[in-house]
């Protein structure tokens, strides 16, 4: 990255990387750092003594039933987003990419609802898987299916899934379009002479050279299924009934906002950015490696 | 992709029922912003237009008070949405353009060390760090401010690599006969540099402006007061328990003024957007 030209000024660099640094340092490693001090002190009820501990609230956190019930409600949770907000899409994907008149319209018609935020989507969703108002809530219970997503927790479960993967295929619709059609036709086109049927193709050439494509996704929906889908939580269920959606982010939301556990919540923090911090680091060094270009 | 022996008409069909699933529960919220609230809490609704439709915006635009729901106006809130989104916007692209520039075309002791400590930032989202950041705010007396609305917000990597990686690709003949001609680096970033950055800064203010318009933890925490609620937070506000007697119709008349400023921006600038998202991932 070095340029032959460069300006040598003592000052200047430092005055226009100011206003990003100082940003950067009060409001990421200020706060980063806190969370990491926090987490290993406790403080008593009424904040006037705090107590270091080293890793006492981890151990606390990690031995506690109810933050690994949250574990395991991320782990079915973001499985599943991703999965149901990558599967349809690429489905599109593939199939924008074989119309040949209208393609830009499709596109566009599918590209959208990523403008839309999450507790937006989650609010129009609301109104109609509502059990006595909502068009298909009302729909599913004349059907005889007793559907209540406010007292069954498997329910709400699906339903939080059901939206959170909603608004995020058509993000990966489009980096799926573009990998199909940055795909060299020729190779294509002597399987098809070689009389690969359509299925085969695109599970011997197409699947394969989408596979960077494909990872980098995976992590992407991954993280977006860890913190973007807050909002589809909070405005839908609540981490309820019970504790049936409380996600690991709910967890800190609720520890740290409501029930004001400071300690545990930094720690839950940091067990998050850990977990970022292996996805990032898997998705730059092994993946790029390991997948086929 | 089209060969011999295919169906012509399956691409279109799942297209078109992708297309339906998308644009249902948009249709839906419309014709509920459409009705009156005991017809939707009776569940009576229909899947047409109703005649209120003008009433409830009227209402919602202006007071945002319904005979449960005791909401903010949304002129309010869209306002307070606008001015988040649009000071995260210029925020961003700003103390980017700057930082980038700064990296690529200045040589000065510690430019790695202070290039990866902006890399790192791009690894964790303000959600991971709600918590702590929240109390550096208040700490600050920030809270209920627009400056600790949008300012934490606006510490983020991926515009500086963006401009970055752009820089990189500007010639460095380019450079030398601006030096020539005697331009000093401050001369070069107006009136060479920002011109020939123009298509990067459309694509990340459409991205941008959907991230800030979007935010929804954030706000919670920080706004306390009706006045500074922005309305993807407001509407989230206004359904509470979620009950079937509720204001539904003003409810979907907010959700449909809360979507239609980032879904119109995608569709008008969906040149740049798709650009901007592609980009901003690379």
């Amino acid at each position: 990255m070095k340029r032959r030209t460069i300006y040598r000024h003592k000052l200047l660099p430092y005055l226009l990387l100011a206003p990003q640094l100082a940003v950067t340092l009060v409001f990421f490693f200020w706060p980063a750092g806190q969370a990491i001090y926090q987490s290993v002190l406790i403080q008593d009820p009424f904040g006037l003594r705090t107590q270091f501990v080293w890793l006492e609230n981890f151990q606390i956190v990690l031995t506690n039933p109810v933050y690994l019930e949250s574990v395991r409600v991320t782990i079915i949770f973001s499985t599943a987003v991703t999965l149901l907000a990558m599967a349809p899409a690429l489905l599109l994907a593939v199939m924008a990419d074989q119309v040949v008149r209208g393609a830009s319209g499709y596109r566009t018609l599918i590209v959208w609802p990523y403008a839309i935020a999450p507790a937006v989507a989650a609010v129009l969703w609301l109104f109609i898987f509502h059990p006595s108002i909502g068009q298909i809530g009302q729909g599913l219970r004349t059907l005889g299916i007793p559907w209540d997503y406010r007292i069954d927790g498997q329910q709400a479960l699906l339903l939080v899934i059901f939206v959170s993967a909603w608004k995020q295929v058509s993000y990966n619709f489009l980096f799926f379009l573009a990998g199909l059609q940055s795909m060299p036709k020729t190779i294509l086109e002597a399987a098809s002479i070689d009389g690969a049927s359509p299925r085969r193709r695109f599970w011997m050439i197409v699947f394969p050279l989408l596979s960077p494509t494909t990872f980098f996704l995976l992590v992407v929906n991954i993280i977006y299924a860890f913190f973007d889908t807050f909002g589809v939580i909070h405005a839908l269920t609540q981490g309820g009934p019970g504790r049936s959606t409380t996600t690991m982010m709910y967890r800190v939301y609720r520890d740290g906002v409501i029930n004001l556990d400071l300690g545990g919540s930094s720690a839950q923090s940091v067990i998050l950015m850990t977990a970022v911090i292996i996805l990032t680091v898997v998705q730059f060094k092994y993946i790029e490696r390991r997948v086929h270009y | 992709m089209t060969s011999i022996g295919q169906n012509r008409w399956l691409p279109h069909v799942v297209l078109i029922l992708g297309v339906i699933v998308f644009l249902f529960p948009i249709y839906v919220a419309f014709i509920g912003s459409s009705h009156d609230a005991p017809t939707i809490a009776r569940g009576e609704m229909p899947l047409t237009l109703g005649p209120h439709l003008i009433e409830n915006y009227t209402q919602a635009l202006e007071s945002g008070e319904g005979a449960r729901v005791r909401g903010t106006p949304a002129l309010t809130m869209m306002r307070n949405s606008l001015i988040m989104a649009l000071v995260i916007v210029v925020g961003k692209i700003s103390i980017s353009l700057l930082s980038a520039f700064a990296v690529v075309f200045f040589e000065f002791p510690g430019r790695m060390f202070f290039f990866w400590m902006i890399f790192i930032t791009l690894m964790l989202p303000v959600e991971v760090r709600i918590i702590p950041t929240y109390a550096v705010v208040a700490d600050l007396g920030m809270i209920n401010t627009f400056a600790g609305l949008t300012i934490p917000l606006i510490a983020s990597a991926t515009a500086t690599l963006l401009f970055r990686q752009f820089f990189l690709t500007i010639p460095d003949e380019l450079v030398d006969a601006s030096q020539i001609d005697g331009a000093g680096p401050m001369r070069f970033f107006w009136s060479i540099l920002l011109p020939l950055s123009r298509t990067n800064i459309a694509a990340l203010f459409v991205i941008m402006f959907i991230y800030g318009w979007n935010q929804y933890l954030w706000p919670l925490l920080i706004t306390t007061s009706r006045g500074m609620e922005t309305i993807v937070m407001g509407i989230v506000k206004m359904i509470g328990t979620g009950d079937a007697q509720t204001d539904w119709q003003l409810i979907m008349a907010v959700a449909m003024l809360a979507l239609l400023p980032p879904v119109m921006v995608v569709f008008l600038m969906q040149r740049w957007f798709v650009k901007g998202l592609v980009d901003a991932e690379k």
